[in-house]
């Protein structure tokens, strides 16, 4: 997995002041990240694959290096339990888990969100047991995709590390004030060493700003109850509430990513086109398979044949309606799961993408692959073959077969 | 401060009428004592359960004091990220103001789903107070049995029938778990004996580190007895030693009360609906004997623990009114 | 009671910032019996105040001026752990409209 640079603005990051680069993984660009965001508190638990990030962390503590009140949990229930706490007393606060330790905190997601504590939280993902599997599947987020929660995917370790800056702002805004979950693939990424160009602190400092909580519970002059409970009377307009946040988050996140772009030189949007605007075959596949995947477009196009890419990078808000302008000129479309959405027939991004084309007069033909679960390598072949399947269904005009797991062992 | 009602009766209530717990609730008189006990400005956190959710029913709350919910489990994992927050803010010279920090929860939030992340905040030494109101069973949700639950006791999920006596174990210690952590302070107390009550929160409170008060708060609608005898049975229960009054402070056990007359422990037991079929059944005669004979047991080896018989903390008294006992 | 508020209205994420507004919530009808005060025999010792659960018991410069009916549940528990001989609290029958 080289050269997966995201698309680079005018002028280059050689103009970026005080710019450096370092060799990392996944999880050191993460920890490098929260160290400069220097939260006000992180409570979190060792999972694998995210440990390495939470003890780079903690020797960040250890050594003076950031003013973090670091809390070391006894389980991921209790790490976002605390983290809670600590967000609605007006802490910038951090958390990092994978997998069984997202499941673990489950409860505690959409509350979360519904008390709309600005949390930020890394998630090296990885598959659901049983069987026991340290390895990626994106089981774990895309399960907790409703869980009222921004949702932000990177492909490799340089997106990890600018989503996290991004997260902090976003969730903190405002006009949002929503918790944001940071997701890249477990081991694939978190553990591989790549590249990665670093802001110098002084910048991110000043990017991320302050945290100005309009309520806290650590403001004596004014107290507040949170968390009550609300029945028939209440409980929708808060919904409904939580819903218009999520959805207008979006305007936020286009304008956070337009202010990183200046300082970072890297742009980002709601998705990556890749070579998609005179496309007529194109996968959507999420976080570093989309790296394997652009290699084959390269080469596809070298033979002539228009082959392209889209890679979402906000799951929530979902960007339907620019998925589906981006999309909607195609023949056929592969969307591409990292995770089963057992007894659906088809996999949460499949539904997203079908759901946002719902309406258009010449729907692209679409199919549905389960790829990589447990780390299974996806190779450039393997892709390749998605390829060749989507030209010859838009050779025939249909679909035979929807859906279908790539690379098993009927 | 002076613990006299007179004093006590001149400051703000924190913890405000409207509040929707049942008429005669122990847990309510609890809170009331609670938040009349505190000096410096609380937060709190609350697990689900009867207080939570009578307490703070959107948009309505009972509490004047910085206060939040997150869940069942987990009211010390919550209290230890906002304790968290303080001590961090604190030493950023964001704050300056002095703030202390309680966790409540129920026996359910406390002896069973909540056992993990009050251990780990215990084990963290946050700087907070845990008080868990204990009436002994999940009364919220219709009075299913908890690990506090006694023997013999019929709830909804231990309930007494032609084949059974109720609850078949015995409630498990959890004051002496709590005390296995090596925490500053903790102890054991009722609303019936206000004084002590209010005293343990305020020396709790004064202490740097986690403390703990494990309060019996009578439920009658749980308990089967009459609303406005939730007091009297708070009170029985120290007088039969079922639930003795005392403190470890600094690993030291201190007993608080000593009943003059240690009454049997079917004193405790007759009153209450939830233990009748004990009393009409004589095969069930054995569960009562094995109660007594727990209960002195227990009392016996907190006697030998508590090598000092201390008053608690205030004891400046009041015109002596009868039931005004410690 | 309140009026409802629209989620507009609403301060974010759940948050009350009126402290105490529970006491809008009247309570008071949910009470059958209803307690009596002899001020004549009362000695205004206050333990009715302690273990009230409503807080509804007023007291002005250690003397009992008033229970609070708006609140008042009717439990008893004043009345039944009223020190004084022969009870300065007793609960009586409400007698209510309709």
């Amino acid at each position: 997995m080289t050269n997966l640079q995201t698309k680079k603005e005018p002028g280059s990051v050689k103009d970026i002041k005080s710019a450096r680069f370092a060799a990392m993984t996944g999880n050191n660009a993460i920890a490098e990240a929260m160290r400069q965001i220097n939260p006000d508190v992180v409570a979190a638990y060792p999972i694998t694959p995210q440990t390495e990030a939470v003890e780079e962390f903690a020797d960040f503590v250890a050594n003076g290096k950031v003013k973090t009140e670091y809390v070391a949990v006894e389980s991921e229930h209790s790490s976002m339990s605390a983290c809670i706490g600590a967000s609605a007393a007006g802490a910038r606060t951090i958390t990092t888990t994978s997998s069984a330790g997202f499941a673990l905190m489950w409860e505690m997601l959409p509350i979360a969100s519904g008390l709309r504590t600005p949390i930020v939280m890394y998630v090296a993902n990885r598959a659901f047991s049983a069987p026991l599997n340290i390895h990626c599947s994106h089981d774990d987020t895309m399960g907790g995709r409703d869980t009222g929660w921004i949702q932000l995917y990177s492909e490799n370790a340089q997106e990890g590390y600018d989503n996290m800056i991004q997260a902090i702002r976003i969730a903190e805004d405002q006009s949002v004030r929503l918790p944001v979950m940071v997701c890249l693939d477990g081991f694939i990424i978190s553990h591989s060493v790549e590249r990665v160009d670093l802001l110098d602190d002084e910048t991110v400092r000043k990017f991320i700003g302050e945290n100005k909580p309009p309520y806290h519970l650590l403001n004596v002059a004014k107290p507040i109850t949170i968390g009550a409970c609300a029945l028939q009377d209440y409980y929708t307009e808060h919904k409904r509430q939580h819903s218009e946040a999520l959805i207008n988050s979006k305007d936020k996140i286009l304008q956070v990513a337009d202010e990183f772009a200046k300082i970072s030189g890297r742009k980002y949007g709601l998705f990556e086109s890749y070579k998609l605007d005179d496309a007529e075959y194109g996968l959507v596949i999420i976080n570093s398979a989309a790296g394997v995947a652009k290699m084959v477009v390269d080469d596809l196009r070298g033979k002539g044949v228009k082959a392209g890419l889209l890679k979402p990078r906000v799951y929530r808000p979902f960007p339907g309606k620019e998925i589906r302008d981006a999309l909607k000129h195609l023949k056929a479309i592969a969307v591409m799961d990292r995770v089963d959405a057992f007894g659906a027939g088809r996999t949460p991004t499949f539904t997203e993408v079908a759901s946002a084309m719902y309406g258009l007069e010449k729907q692209p033909l679409m199919i549905n692959y389960v790829y990589g679960l447990g780390g299974r390598d996806i190779r450039l072949e393997d892709i390749n073959n998605v390829y060749e399947k989507l030209m010859d269904i838009a050779k025939k005009g249909k679909v035979d077969k929807v859906f279908d797991y790539l690379t098993v062992r009927e | 401060m002076a613990l006299s009602l007179k004093e006590l009766s001149k400051k703000e209530e924190l913890f405000s009428s409207g509040h929707r717990l049942c008429a005669g609730c122990g847990a309510a008189t609890t809170m009331r004592q609670i938040m009349l006990a505190t000096e410096d400005p609380v937060v709190i956190s609350t697990a689900t359960g009867c207080v939570y959710v009578a307490t703070a029913t959107y948009p309505y709350t009972a509490w004047k004091c910085n206060w939040i919910h997150s869940a069942f489990e987990n009211s010390a994992a919550t209290i230890s990220g906002v304790e968290a927050a303080y001590q961090s803010l604190k030493r950023q010279g964001k704050i300056d103001k002095k703030i202390k920090f309680i966790a409540i929860g129920g026996d359910g939030g406390t002896y069973d789903i909540g056992l993990q992340s009050l251990s780990g905040a215990l084990e963290r030494g946050h700087n907070f107070l845990y008080v868990c109101y204990n009436n002994e069973a999940y009364m919220n949700t219709g009075i299913q049995r908890s690990g506090a639950t006694p023997l013999g006791a019929s709830t909804t999920t231990s309930p007494a029938g032609s084949a059974s006596y109720g609850k078949k174990v015995f409630r498990k210690d959890l004051t002496a778990i709590v005390a296995a952590h090596n925490i500053p302070y903790l102890a054991q107390t009722t609303p019936a004996h206000w004084r002590d009550l209010m005293g343990k929160v305020q020396k709790a409170l004064a202490v740097e580190g986690p403390t703990f008060l494990n309060i019996l708060a009578p439920c009658h609608r749980g308990w089967r007895v009459e609303m406005k005898d939730s007091m009297k049975l708070a009170r029985l229960a120290a007088d039969t030693c079922y639930w003795p009054l005392y403190e470890v402070e600094n690993g030291q056990w201190k007993l608080n009360y000593t009943p003059k007359e240690k009454k049997p422990v079917t004193e405790w037991l007759k009153p209450q609906g939830r233990f009748k079929h004990l009393f009409s059944n004589p095969e069930y005669q054995k569960v009562v004997d094995r109660l007594q004979e727990t209960v002195d047991k227990e009392w016996a080896a907190l006697l030998k623990k508590c090598v000092v018989e201390s008053k608690p903390p205030e004891t400046e008294t009041k015109t002596a009114p009868a039931r005004d006992v410690c | 009671m309140k009026k409802q508020m629209t989620r507009k209205e609403m301060p974010l994420g759940t948050v009350i910032d009126s402290p105490g507004c529970s006491r809008e919530y009247k309570t008071g009808g949910w009470r059958n019996l209803i307690p009596v005060r002899n001020a004549e025999k009362c000695t205004n010792c206050l333990i009715c105040w302690i273990y009230c659960p409503e807080g509804c018991i007023k007291v002005k410069d250690g003397k009992i001026t008033e229970i609070d009916l708006d609140y008042c549940k009717g439990c008893g528990i004043c009345a039944e752990e009223c020190p004084v001989k022969g009870k300065a609290i007793t609960m009586v029958e409400e007698k209510k409209e309709n």
